[in-house]
């Protein structure tokens, strides 16, 4: 029997959410971890019960939990994450020197072969991995020592390494994000690292084209085609067919092509989608509709979903780490809001229900398939 | 025993319900009351006072017989009060709302 398990972060704890593969009955199981951000939670693709979650308070700082139950029960692994070395100092927003200080970890991606390894992506920027099942954290220090760390600055969200992405085909290549450095690659399993940023053009920094400083918001791959990737950047939405060499606009018909989220359908890999959001200034759907907008064709040509989703007085947003899809067949599409719901599509996008609509505010959603 | 009570969310994270006593070996001072406590409680490493530094995080504050501690050096010895266990020192989060 499948079925799908979406793990959903808010700012007021975790929510365990699950399905059978029909995806019309929900069962909500939560909070856990009751009164604390959960930034993101993720599941081993290797072991479908292994859990790992981002739990963070302003007063009482880091702290990872992983469950080995699927959810049901949780155990708090190692918390310390030091910077290799002396951390130095990247950009703070007014341009001056300010150092490098571990705030958060804003995404954790398990290893696509072993449970107990998992990379983590944190605020200040840096990418850490543990190979012991999140007991021990060690930074792969070549991304930041790459060079350009000094010129890195913050988004408005803090200069966070919220994107991770593994190719399928060669775990040493990997594809990191950064708010706002921009987008990086490995080829040799995090050692060293190039910015892959041609392409793209952002008005909010002195250079438009610069090699680093953009915003980028999340990129998303499909695991058929790992050289090809989809960016939702702050404005714009990008991709690249030759594994971020040079990025081109895909942005064609939406109606403003701010936004957060993006993801590929899983089982078409052209097929990819968005939410745009109003402006950078104004961070909730245009005209007050919720639309997701789906691209059959890789970006450029897009239609706008409605059904199911409010067409009035929605001011919400949906953050980078808030949309995902599921592997059954039809594609299963899932996402939350600020405003606490959690919306599904069990036929990829055509139509949409609310699973919850009163959580706290979403932070983050994954799903993960059951066998 | 020192008693140290611990705001909610510790509590939770190091399942107690309660206020915790914990041994500490000679005149027991702020930071020989935190090593003990963070050595009965591994969870709490970090969520006090940072990992490397030992620095107090900057939204909590020590208490201990109606006086603030927060800002006192690690080898400030404990109220006599908190050492003969009549008062407990206190871990608290600042106040704010959200």
């Amino acid at each position: 029997m499948s079925g799908v398990r979406l793990l959903v972060g808010t700012r007021k704890g975790a929510f365990v959410l699950t399905s059978d593969g029909k995806r019309d009955k929900w069962e909500v199981n939560g909070p856990h971890f009751a009164g604390w951000e959960i930034y993101h939670l993720k599941g081993s693709p290797v072991d479908q019960n292994r859990l790992y979650a981002s739990q963070s308070s302003g007063w009482f700082g880091q702290i990872v939990q992983r469950s080995n139950d699927g959810g049901k029960t949780w155990e708090p692994v190692g918390n310390k994450f030091a910077y290799d070395g002396v951390p130095g100092t990247h950009q703070w927003y007014d341009g001056t020197p300010h150092p490098w200080e571990f705030k958060r970890v804003w995404h954790l991606e398990p290893s696509l072969h072993d449970p107990d390894t998992v990379y983590a992506g944190v605020e200040d920027a840096a990418l850490f991995q543990t190979t012991d099942g999140g007991q021990n954290w060690t930074e792969l220090p070549g991304l930041r020592g790459h060079g350009s760390g000094p010129r890195w600055q913050p988004g408005a969200g803090g200069l966070c390494l919220h994107t991770i992405l593994i190719d399928p085909s060669d775990p040493k290549r990997i594809f990191i994000a950064i708010s706002a450095a921009g987008a990086f690659r490995s080829d040799d399993g995090a050692k060293t690292w190039q910015p892959i940023n041609r392409g793209l053009r952002s008005e909010g920094i002195p250079n438009p084209t610069a090699e680093v400083g953009h915003c980028v918001h999340r990129i998303a791959m499909h695991r058929s085609r790992p050289r090809t990737l989809f960016m939702q950047k702050h404005w714009d939405v990008m991709r690249t067919d030759d594994g971020g060499d040079s990025w081109q606009e895909v942005s064609g018909n939406l109606p403003t092509d701010f936004g957060f989220v993006i993801d590929v359908h899983a089982h078409e890999p052209e097929t990819i989608y968005v939410v745009p959001i109003k402006s950078d200034s104004e961070h909730f759907p245009l005209d007050g509709r919720l639309r997701v907008y789906r691209s059959r064709g890789g970006g450029n040509e897009w239609e706008a979903l409605t059904n199911g989703l409010p067409q009035r007085d929605c001011y919400v947003n949906v953050l980078r780490d808030a949309m995902s899809v599921d592997s059954l067949d039809p594609c299963g599409v899932y996402f939350g809001t600020t405003g606490g719901q959690v919306y599904a599509s069990a036929n990829a996008g055509d139509s949409w229900t609310a699973v919850v609509r009163d959580l706290p505010p979403v932070i983050s959603v994954e799903v993960q398939t059951l066998r | 025993m020192i008693r140290v009570v611990l705001p909610p969310h510790l509590r939770t994270l190091a399942r107690v319900t309660d206020e915790v006593a914990v041994e500490v070996d000679g005149r027991p001072t702020l930071g020989s009351v935190l090593d003990a406590l963070e050595a009965s409680y591994p969870v709490l490493r970090g969520t006090i006072r940072d990992h490397v530094t030992l620095k107090r995080r900057p939204f909590l504050r020590f208490f201990a017989c109606e006086e603030d501690l927060s800002h006192e050096r690690p080898d400030t010895p404990l109220p006599d009060a908190v050492v003969r266990g009549a008062e407990p020192f206190l871990v608290v989060g600042a106040m704010a709302g959200g």
